[in-house]
């Protein structure tokens, strides 16, 4: 079943149309990885899908269920009631995490699964602590997000949107704020959550990872889909534009 | 010895006014503390004619003096509405004056709070499905309390030197009886006496407000 389709996404900042007649499909249990330049809308497209901006026009369909419509060339919104629903199928994780400070780290992890959900207490508790374990951070659940490093405090925001159970989870450049080494901690997480199965889109500039953990890659430039699929089929492409983005990437 | 004998004499005669004193500094922050809120959120609607007003209305209560407010709060009812004025009606006058007037000030901190606060501590929130109030008072408030203190610390300072304001409506508080008892006695030592006085008050309040910064400094 797919989990997430939009279908002819557009969206435009003022005068600029940043997503330009967008369409992707991800199925359950698949990794989508979108590449492309700097500026080529790629936040804006994970923004639109999580609902943090609305689309001008186009569907979203989360689990077959309709967030967005197009309606006369315009896209109506589902009633707030049924968003609320579908908000619950998708979590994201931000480039510069957003946990709250003023939260420990359990109760980062904690709060939204009792106080949104309204879930038992004791059974949120137990699944935090295995999720902290998870990330490699066990003793860290009465620490405050300052006293972590970078790559400790994404770990606890990917815990954080673990917690909610999502059925797809969004990452935006998780690891654009983290140094080389911290990068390859999260990078693992990622791995292993997709080999769990763990459906996810994923915005990266991390090529050699996007090349083995997706399922499917899109390569977006100025609002539009210039090429995808498989990764070994992207990679190898002959398309110019990628040729080029490739080569920018590894300083050829 | 005898100069000390004087001043404490002089102390207990004052002492009189300090409960109305307090109850001047307590009331106007309960109250401005409240409202400032209000004010703040009604400033930053985005329904235009609400910003407007309460930019207008913060725009003139800090911009006038609050010798004036008191005394327009005071004689209103009596030019406005031709309401008599009766004699308890001066400290309520008091009262609602400070409360006004410091809501303006408290409501431009909280602006400045609020809106220090990253977009993306909201956008975490939504995510997670806080609807807008639990997003309001779980998430951003706290981290803003946090962020007022200096500020806040420094209106409540100004406070208790303000509350000696209450002597335009002769409401019998610590500078009232003071003045009184200067003619009275022909002397500046009830002047020293209240000066000392509001400078210990000002003391304990710049305490409160360093533990209070500790007590919230478990996190960044
Ligand atoms: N809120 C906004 N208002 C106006 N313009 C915006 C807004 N958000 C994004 N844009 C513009 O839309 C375009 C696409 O931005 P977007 O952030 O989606 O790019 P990106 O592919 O994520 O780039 P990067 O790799 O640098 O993160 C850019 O030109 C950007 O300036
Ligand atoms: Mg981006």
């Amino acid at each position: 079943m797919s989990l997430l389709e939009m279908r002819h996404i557009k969206k435009h900042f003022e005068d600029l149309e940043v997503l330009k007649d967008i369409s992707l499909t991800v199925n359950e249990g698949e990794v989508l990885s979108i590449i492309g330049p700097s500026g080529s809308g790629k936040s804006t497209l994970l923004r639109c899908a999580t609902m943090l901006e609305q689309i001008d026009d186009g569907d979203i369909l989360y689990m077959g269920e309709t967030a967005a419509k197009s309606q006369g060339g315009k896209a109506e919104y589902a009633k707030p009631a049924d968003l609320k629903r579908i908000h619950g199928y998708f979590g994201l994780v931000f480039q510069n995490f957003n946990l709250f400070p003023h939260y420990s780290v359990l109760k980062n992890i904690t709060d939204a699964p009792i106080r949104v959900q309204k879930r038992k207490k004791e059974e949120v508790y137990e699944e935090a602590r295995a999720l902290l374990k998870k990330m490699g951070l066990e003793d860290k659940g009465d620490a405050y997000p300052y006293q972590l490093s970078g790559g400790q405090q994404q770990r606890v925001s990917i815990a954080r949107a673990l917690a909610m159970n999502p059925k797809i989870l969004f990452f935006d450049e998780p690891t654009s704020a983290l140094d080389p080494e911290l990068t390859a901690e999260i990078l693992k997480i990622i791995k292993d959550l997709a080999a769990e199965k763990m459906t996810m889109v994923i915005v990266t500039h991390e090529m050699n990872f996007a090349r083995n953990v997706s399922d499917h890659i899109i390569f977006m430039e100025q609002g539009v889909i210039v090429e995808e699929g498989a990764p070994e089929k992207l990679f190898n492409s002959t398309n110019r534009r990628m040729r080029e983005f490739f080569g920018k990437l590894s300083g050829e | 010895m005898d100069m000390l004998t004087q001043m404490w004499d002089i102390f207990l005669q004052i002492s009189r006014g300090m409960g109305i004193t307090l109850e001047i500094f307590f009331s106007t922050l309960f109250f401005s503390l409240i409202l400032g809120l209000g004010l703040a959120l009604c400033r930053m609607s985005k329904f235009k004619p609400v910003s407007i007003l309460a930019k207008i209305y913060i725009s003139i209560m800090r911009g006038t003096p609050l010798m004036l407010q008191l005394l327009v709060v005071y004689f209103g009812p009596y030019f406005i509405f031709g309401i008599r004025i009766t004699q308890s009606y001066k400290l309520q006058a008091v009262l609602i004056g400070f409360a006004l007037n410091y809501a303006a000030y408290f409501a431009e901190i909280y602006r400045a709070g609020i809106e220090s606060i990253s977009v993306g501590q909201y956008e975490a929130a939504k995510l997670l499905g806080y609807n807008k109030f639990q997003t309001f008072f779980c998430i951003i408030m706290p981290q803003v309390i946090k962020r007022i203190i200096p500020p806040v610390a420094n209106e409540t300072i100004t406070l208790v030197k303000d509350t000696s304001l209450a002597f335009t409506l002769s409401v019998a508080e610590v500078f009232t009886l003071t003045k009184q008892l200067v003619s009275a006695m022909s002397s500046m030592t009830p002047f020293i006496v209240a000066g000392i006085f509001y400078y210990i008050f000002n003391l304990i309040v710049a305490l409160f407000f360093d533990w209070l910064e500790k007590k919230m400094s478990y996190y960044r």
